[in-house]
């Protein structure tokens, strides 16, 4: 599918991300990073396939690829009830603003990440975000794992079905195995 | 009033020395001093005069920019490519550009409501004269402008004296638009300064556009008990001929409604209204009914019911002149601002119009005099509505069950829809027979209309979905308090301290426009859930109408349940957007009333007052217009937070604080001169959320303010952690910065918090006379 914006008049400027055709990508990028970040937006936890919902594919693959989780809204509860503590929760602005201070630290003080996940936010809140880090936070590449084009991330899949997207979520998880 | 220009005029005056004809005589102003207290230190402040403590807000408060788009194309040197923080032609940066733009929509919304402002104190003068007095209250309301009084240092008493403050509103409005030219103001903090002061100057508009209508109009004067009045589609009668006004300034709608009592036709017509214009005409004339917020203008113009469309001004679907249309119901414009193109028949003999109107000779006429609007409007309704027979464009269920086949699930009508909702698998349900799939879609639905633009085999997408919640539609028949207006002296003086010490936990505004990302039921439970915790909650705007469209098992609306007086669980509905000035008034006044601080001319202190010590959070979950900007600027600038829908992030910036920077969270110890860490209280100033849950926990957690007591901060924690914990299942975990000493603790969760403050290396602090101000230092530090 296009990688075009997903809601149609959210036209991007001239930096667009580059488009991961292939979930392999994605992994390799997960895994070269030295301190990647994963913030998970409420609708995680409503976007269900078959007998899973996103948030079960989430924790899987923070758990393989040793990424720490910033929950946002109200999903720690959700993260809580499959017995996964995420390393913090704030709203999603919040954790945004956060990134584009080099000085930041991060949530366990070890110093600034340098990549960031996105998934499961609303899509233009999720546009909004990645354009603000696109713009004032040079220092961290940013990623959507969701299935729809967010042209302000660094990397991201284009317009795909459910059915595509947990399949490539699938191979991302195989692949990270291990962790970093 | 202390301000006043002298303008004498002499027709014919005789004298030994000869004669003078038509001499007028004007002196600039002359002060005369009424007002006992003294004048304050910023009176008619300039754009500049309050940086420092803009300044003192956005060290604490960053901005933190999301553009929503990376090109500057304001002039024509552009388009200028900005990514990155690069600088265009002019040498403006990104996040100068943003919040460039930021100014730019809050001088929009202030000119907005200052412009309607003027045309109702013009309009007011002219019917009343310049003397009529401004009785907002009687003698429950001695501090009957509180904006106005604190950011000009005037007392107006008369409609006559609005004059001069409207003068000084729309100056500051041109110096501050002026700075958005290309080549003006280039550092971004400067910029959010004068955005703070567009915000402020919106509110002074805003307060003399409300207090004009009240006093002049006779609408409820600061009233607890204001009557309930009918809200929803349901509420028509649609046997009779209806009129439907649309917009925010209610001088037309008066002039229907004065027309109608004077010549007998007072309940043989229906008058409705949506947007703010409803709330002033329920304020107005009881009979009066709200169909609801901004979101329902196409809904309620295509099922037919109108039989007439007046518009105004503000937030005006601008295609509702071909919406009427097409029911064939003919359309008054009665602004200036929005002629939608018709021919202007102010001059007309009335029943000339009416004649064109009815006829179809013409579908709509300009008619900028509000007593020809009332004539014209109800001649016309009585005539049309026995020829139109409620004609209307919402298609039947066989229509919608057969038209959906057509759908080619290409998914442009959920790309263009700002909600996202899965409009083809719904379209996909119906053309299967199911219209439950589309009925569930009404609930969630703001009424843009993106998605019928955007179906490339013209469906009407929206009617179908109206039509499938056609049952709900007819079955909303609520009720809301009518808009009460100030809050009374009284109330402030028993509510103040409680709110101060902390022992009310908040005073909670929700306000604002439609633009909600999960329908308007999530407003009426925001309310809900701190009116039941004993906060006040006070309301305006569409998001009372939204607050108002929920029933109890009961069948009670809100209105019903909870008290309109301003006390510890109440629901207040204050009125119309204009009204938003007695929120910010309230909070002005808890200042000056209970605390006794002086409010003449005196913004810093006032607002350093409110930041430290009234819990007053805004809410406005919906918020889509320039106007919202503007008034959320007011608040900021008194230190007041302000909370926005995840639509919110297309404002392009949040003004957040850092919980995790200690150093951001010192104030002086005004008693001392110590500075005293006092955590993130509140933690941020402009901050939108993600979700109603997530706004709920944050709107809690805001209420806290370094002056709480002990007791105070105990029962805020105790919201807040119960809050989180039903909300997020778990404990916060910041509770530590928001302990001062062991007896802000909650008694219930006594062992529980110690144990987390152990863990986290908890020190105790005290609890100061908390300012940012060094000049309210009473004792200085060697």
């Amino acid at each position: 599918m296009a990688a075009e914006p997903w809601q149609t008049a959210e036209i991007p400027g001239p930096k667009k991300a580059m488009v991961i055709t292939k979930p392999e990508v994605a992994a390799v990028m997960i895994k070269k990073a030295k301190r990647p970040i994963m913030i998970v937006g409420h609708k995680a936890a409503e976007i269900a396939f078959e007998d899973k919902k996103l948030i079960d594919f989430v924790i899987e693959l923070a758990r393989k690829a040793k990424i720490p989780i910033v929950a946002t809204a109200h999903i720690t509860s959700e993260f809580l009830i499959r017995g996964y503590k995420p390393d913090g929760w704030m709203p999603a602005v919040d954790i945004g603003n956060r990134l584009t201070d080099p000085a930041w630290t991060g949530l366990d003080g070890n110093g600034p990440y340098d990549l960031a996940l996105f998934l499961g936010l609303p899509y233009y809140m999720e546009w909004t975000i990645l354009n603000g880090l696109k713009h004032f936070a040079p220092h961290v590449k940013t990623v959507t794992l969701d299935n729809v084009y967010q042209p302000n991330a660094s990397w991201s899949f284009p317009n795909i079905s459910l059915e595509d997207w947990f399949e490539n979520l699938k191979v991302i998880i195989e692949k990270v195995e291990g962790g970093i | 009033m202390n301000r006043k220009g002298v303008h004498v005029k002499i027709d014919e005056l005789k004298t030994d020395i000869g004669a003078i004809k038509n001499l007028e005589i004007s002196i600039g102003k002359l002060f005369e001093e009424k007002w006992a207290e003294p004048m304050g230190p910023t009176p008619f402040p300039s754009l500049t005069t309050l940086r420092e403590w803009d300044m003192k807000l956005l060290k604490r408060y960053k901005p933190f920019y999301m553009p929503l788009c990376d090109l500057c194309c304001l002039c024509t040197f552009g388009k200028c490519d900005l990514t990155g923080n690069k600088r265009g032609a002019c040498g403006i940066d990104m996040a100068g550009q943003q919040s460039r733009i930021v100014l730019l929509a809050c001088c929009i919304g202030a000119a907005t409501h200052t412009g309607h402002a003027r045309h109702l104190v013009e309009h007011l003068i002219e019917k009343y004269g310049r003397n009529y007095p401004l009785d907002v209250g009687g003698l429950n309301v001695q501090v009957e402008a509180p904006v106005t009084r604190l950011v000009c240092g005037i007392k107006p008493e008369t409609l006559g004296d609005l004059e001069e403050i409207l003068d000084y509103v729309e100056t500051q409005i041109t110096h501050l638009l002026s700075v958005v030219h290309t080549g003006q103001e280039g550092y971004n903090l400067d910029f959010e300064s004068k955005v703070l002061h567009a915000g402020m100057v919106d509110h002074v508009g805003m307060e003399v556009a409300d207090i004009a209508q009240i006093a002049a109009y006779g609408f409820p004067k600061a009233d607890p008990e204001a009557p309930l009045v009918d809200l929803g589609f349901g509420t028509i009668n649609v046997e009779k001929p209806v009129i439907l006004c649309i917009g925010h300034n209610v001088v037309p709608s008066v002039g229907i409604i004065d027309y109608m009592k004077d010549n007998g036709f007072d309940g043989e017509i229906e008058v409705c209204g949506l947007c703010c214009t409803s709330h002033d005409i329920t304020r107005y004339y009881k009979r009066g009914k709200i169909i609801g917020p901004i979101s329902w203008q196409l809904r309620f113009i295509r099922s037919g019911v109108p039989d007439v469309v007046v518009l105004d001004e503000q937030c005006i679907r601008t295609d509702s002149f071909y919406e009427a249309q097409r029911i064939k119901a003919p359309v008054i414009v009665a602004s200036e601002k929005n002629c939608m193109g018709l021919p202007n028949c102010t001059n007309d003999p009335a029943d000339q119009i009416v004649e064109d109107l009815v006829s179809g000779k013409t579908p709509g006429a300009l008619i900028l005099d509000p007593e020809k609007v009332g004539e014209v409007a109800v001649k016309v309704a009585l005539k049309v509505a026995p020829l139109r027979k409620k004609f209307k464009v919402i298609p039947e269920v066989d229509e919608v069950l057969r038209r959906s086949k057509e759908c080619r699930q290409c998914n442009d009508c959920r790309r263009a829809c700002p909600q996202d909702l899965e409009i083809p698998k719904a379209m996909k349900a119906a053309a299967q027979g199911s219209l439950k799939e589309l009925a569930d879609l009404y609930d969630l639905c703001v009424g843009c209309g993106r998605c019928e633009e955007a179906c490339p085999v013209g469906l009407p997408v929206h009617s179908f979905i109206v039509k499938a919640g056609e049952k709900k539609l007819k079955e909303e028949t609520y009720k809301v308090r009518a808009g009460r207006g100030a809050i009374q002296d009284v109330e402030i003086r028993n509510v103040g301290s409680p709110i101060v010490l902390g022992e009310i936990p908040g005073v909670i505004a929700v306000v604002g426009c439609a633009n909600y990302p999960k329908g308007g039921l999530e407003v009426a439970e925001i309310c809900r859930e701190f009116a039941n915790r004993r906060y006040i909650v006070v309301t305006s705007g569409c998001a009372a109408m939204s607050a108002g469209m929920y029933k109890d098992e009961e069948g009670k609306t809100l209105y019903e349940v909870f008290t309109g007086e301003f006390s510890s669980g109440c629901l207040v509905n204050v009125g119309s957007c204009v009204s938003n000035a007695h929120i910010a008034g309230a909070a002005i006044k808890i200042a000056n009333i209970f605390a006794k601080r002086n409010l003449r001319a005196n913004y810093e202190e006032i607002a350093d007052y409110i930041l430290n010590r009234v819990g007053a959070v805004g809410v406005a979950w919906g918020a889509y217009s320039q106007k919202a900007a503007s008034i959320a600027g007011g608040f900021w600038r008194l230190g007041v937070p302000v909370v926005v829908g995840p639509h919110g992030t297309k404002y392009r910036r949040m003004l957040l604080g850092r919980a995790d920077r200690e150093e951001d969270w010192y104030v002086y110890d005004a008693r001392t001169g110590e500075k005293v860490y006092v955590g993130p209280a509140p933690e941020h100033l402009f901050y939108a959320a993600e979700t109603k849950e997530e706004a709920i926990v944050m709107i809690a957690k805001l209420c806290m303010r370094p002056n709480d007591t002990t007791k105070g901060r105990a029962i805020k924690l105790t919201h807040y952690i119960d809050l989180h914990k039903r909300l997020y299942g778990t404990m916060p975990e910041d509770i530590h910065l928001f302990v001062r000493t062991i007896a802000d603790i909650p008694v219930t969760m006594k062992d529980e918090i110690i144990r987390i403050l152990e863990e986290k290396g908890w020190k105790e602090t005290v609890i100061p006379d908390p300012t940012l101000l060094p000049r309210l230092i009473r004792k200085r530090k060697e």
